[in-house]
């Protein structure tokens, strides 16, 4: 993957050909985020049923009343249109299930829970996994690279609703050192969801830094380094580190995408009042506008995070801006 | 043609004899075998059916009744409950890879194989599905076909699953397709849905298998996270993931409930992992790095 690369020289225009990568990279999303709102506002509109439907029933009055207040009696095309016309004032329409709320409300209200505990998880996912594959690396079949692939298997299954309970069991219900649920920024509180959602980030990190690490070091460039007689450390941190990362980088937007699934999960386990929960009520409940709200709001965390990947990876490898 | 058939069976003779060389994918294979006759069988040696309530012994520890792993709080026996789960599990994870290996193959053959605009389109296709996390796909598809309905479960988790295998396939279709048998067949007049099936599908068998293999865990794991949100798999039937769920509710008072599902999951992701782990390395003794397929 990474024979053939030397790090790039210093070319005279390289942050114009960077920013022009940027920018035509960055384009792409939007096409993108478009087809994922038109997408998921009709496949969403397919399903049997409505977000007025009870047990009960309601007399059909009130429902067409109801539906006549939100716009649902409308062709659907109008719908879309008028939803379209919402969103680009930056507007996602009301809960119909909670009467009182916007989307965008109930979005403020839960996202900076879900944020913190995904960026930090993210941040403790990095530390560990990346540090644990490189020492895999440079120590091959030592006992650390056989504690790291063991991790790196192991991660892959364990789920987080499984970790996050058992966790639970261990550290909150037996020996008390954690809480079990509840939101509070403190250590007690927080130690346990971020650690549930980091631990299988931080294994497939870890597997992915120790695959690459392994394979760049035997390429021709890393040969060329160690005979002109560089000490082994310059080798590494020069020379080997920055192609290395490059597949780390690429699991960025899965990274992303497994935090906000991890997420619900997390949420759900340890009670905390995050965006997670929008989601699975609202597909539940038929909440149309709620759920659309959450599919936008991680559709395009999901993009930025693959954009943010592409753009790294093409600061590091001049290959692909100049593709 | 014969040549090349020839290779082929030869190397995947090879691949067997380095199998069952390797000692994790042999532990792997007999615990996953063990699982799954327990799991066909096991229900049968029990008198209790997987819904019955019995008051009598309401969250029962385990040996300690004739529930032999207790009951949940409901009184239904947790032994019966949780070989369901695995029973369904397994239906998922071979009917969704299936499912993914079928769609996956001929998209990305076709795609690699023709070329041009045609290629363009249809990955454009799956770069857009690709760029959208797998969840919301399956919430739209479990939406529309009802939640509950097992069979809807299998086609959504299925009809997302063939992505990363189309990629895949499609990239060695692209290699393939400038090879002289190729060039020989297309001389030679054969028209290209024959070319796909018998010269480009055989030739790209090899990384399917090892995909497919390692698709199996992930449509588990997707199948118990669906229904550990209530998403997936409704009461009164049984899956790891309502068991893990509902386990995790009582984990203060009543542990098995959680322990006796969750141990059973990771065992058949652990196994079906180094099963797929132990198969990709025995295709392709050199690479070590674990890297040639992905993540």
């Amino acid at each position: 993957m990474s024979n053939g690369y030397s790090p790039a020289g210093k070319s005279p225009n390289i942050d114009l050909i960077m920013l022009a990568y940027a920018l035509r990279r960055s384009a792409a999303v939007i096409p993108t985020l478009f087809l994922l709102v038109t997408a998921s506002f009709f496949l969403i509109r397919l399903a049997p049923g409505g977000p007025f439907d009870t047990e009960h029933g309601l007399p059909r009055a009130i429902k067409a009343n109801l539906e006549a207040a939100y716009g649902l009696d409308k062709p659907l095309i109008v719908q879309y249109g008028r939803y379209l016309e919402g969103l680009l004032h930056g507007e996602l329409g009301p809960s119909l299930k909670m009467r009182d709320s916007d989307v965008s409300e109930l979005i403020a209200r839960g996202f900076p829970v879900s944020a913190t505990l995904g960026a930090a998880a993210v941040a403790v996912a990095l530390l560990a996994g990346i540090p644990l594959g490189i020492g895999a690396a440079l120590r091959r079949d030592s006992t650390l690279d056989h504690l790291a692939l063991g991790y790196a298997v192991l991660g892959l299954a364990l789920p987080s609703f499984v970790v996050g309970p058992f966790l639970a069991l261990a550290f909150g219900v037996h020996l008390h050192w954690f809480a079990v649920a509840g939101w509070h920024l403190d250590v007690a509180h927080l130690v346990l969801p971020i650690v549930t959602l980091a631990l299988p980030i931080a294994a497939q990190l870890a597997r992915l830094m120790r695959a690459s690490l392994l394979e760049t070091l035997q390429a021709d460039f890393i040969r060329t380094a160690r005979a002109k007689g560089l000490p082994e450390a310059q080798v590494i941190l020069r020379h080997a580190l920055r192609p290395a990362l490059l597949p780390v980088v690429s699991y960025l937007g899965p990274a992303v995408a497994a935090i906000v699934t991890g997420s619900l999960v997390v949420e759900s386990v340890f009670g905390l009042p995050g965006t997670g929960r929008y989601l699975v009520q609202g597909a539940i409940d038929r909440d149309y506008p709620l759920v659309m709200g959450m599919v936008i709001l991680y559709g395009a965390l999901t993009l930025i995070a693959n954009l943010l990947a592409d753009l790294i990876h093409g600061w590091l490898d001049p290959r692909v801006r100049h593709g | 043609m014969a040549d090349a058939l020839a290779v082929e069976l030869g190397s995947w003779a090879r691949t067997w004899s380095r199998l069952r060389r390797s000692r994790s994918a042999r532990v792997a294979t007999v615990a996953l075998c063990a699982i799954a006759l327990l799991a066909i069988l096991g229900p049968l040696w029990s008198r209790f059916p997987y819904d019955r309530l019995d008051w009598q012994h309401i969250a029962a520890p385990p040996l300690t009744s004739a529930h032999w792993l207790g009951t949940d709080r409901l009184g239904r026996d947790l032994y019966v409950r949780t070989l369901y789960g695995v029973r369904l599990s397994l239906a998922i994870g071979l009917t969704a890879s299936v499912v993914s290996v079928l769609i996956g193959v001929a998209w990305g053959a076709t795609a690699g194989f023709i070329g041009g605009r045609v290629d363009s389109v249809m990955m454009r296709i799956v770069d857009v599905l690709n760029s959208l996390p797998y969840l919301f796909l399956v919430i739209a598809f479990t939406t529309v076909f009802g939640r509950g309905n097992p069979y809807a479960l299998f086609a959504a988790i299925g009809a997302v699953g063939w992505i990363t295998m189309a990629r895949i396939v499609r990239a060695q279709a692209l290699s393939l397709r400038r090879r002289l048998f190729i060039e020989a067949a297309v001389a030679s007049g054969a028209h290209t849905p024959r070319i796909l099936a018998r010269h480009i599908v055989p030739n790209v068998l090899g990384p399917v298998a090892v995909y497919a293999a390692l698709t199996v865990p992930q449509m588990i794991l997707f199948e118990s996270f669906l229904s550990f949100l209530g998403l997936g798999v409704q009461e009164p039937s049984a899956s790891l993931g309502t068991l893990i769920h509902d386990g995790a509710e009582q984990m203060g008072s009543a542990p098995w409930l959680l322990i006796v599902p969750a141990s059973l999951l990771v065992a058949l992701l652990l196994g079906f992992n180094l099963l797929g782990d132990g198969l990709r390395d025995a295709l392709d003794p050199r690479d070590q790095t674990g890297l040639s397929l992905g993540p």
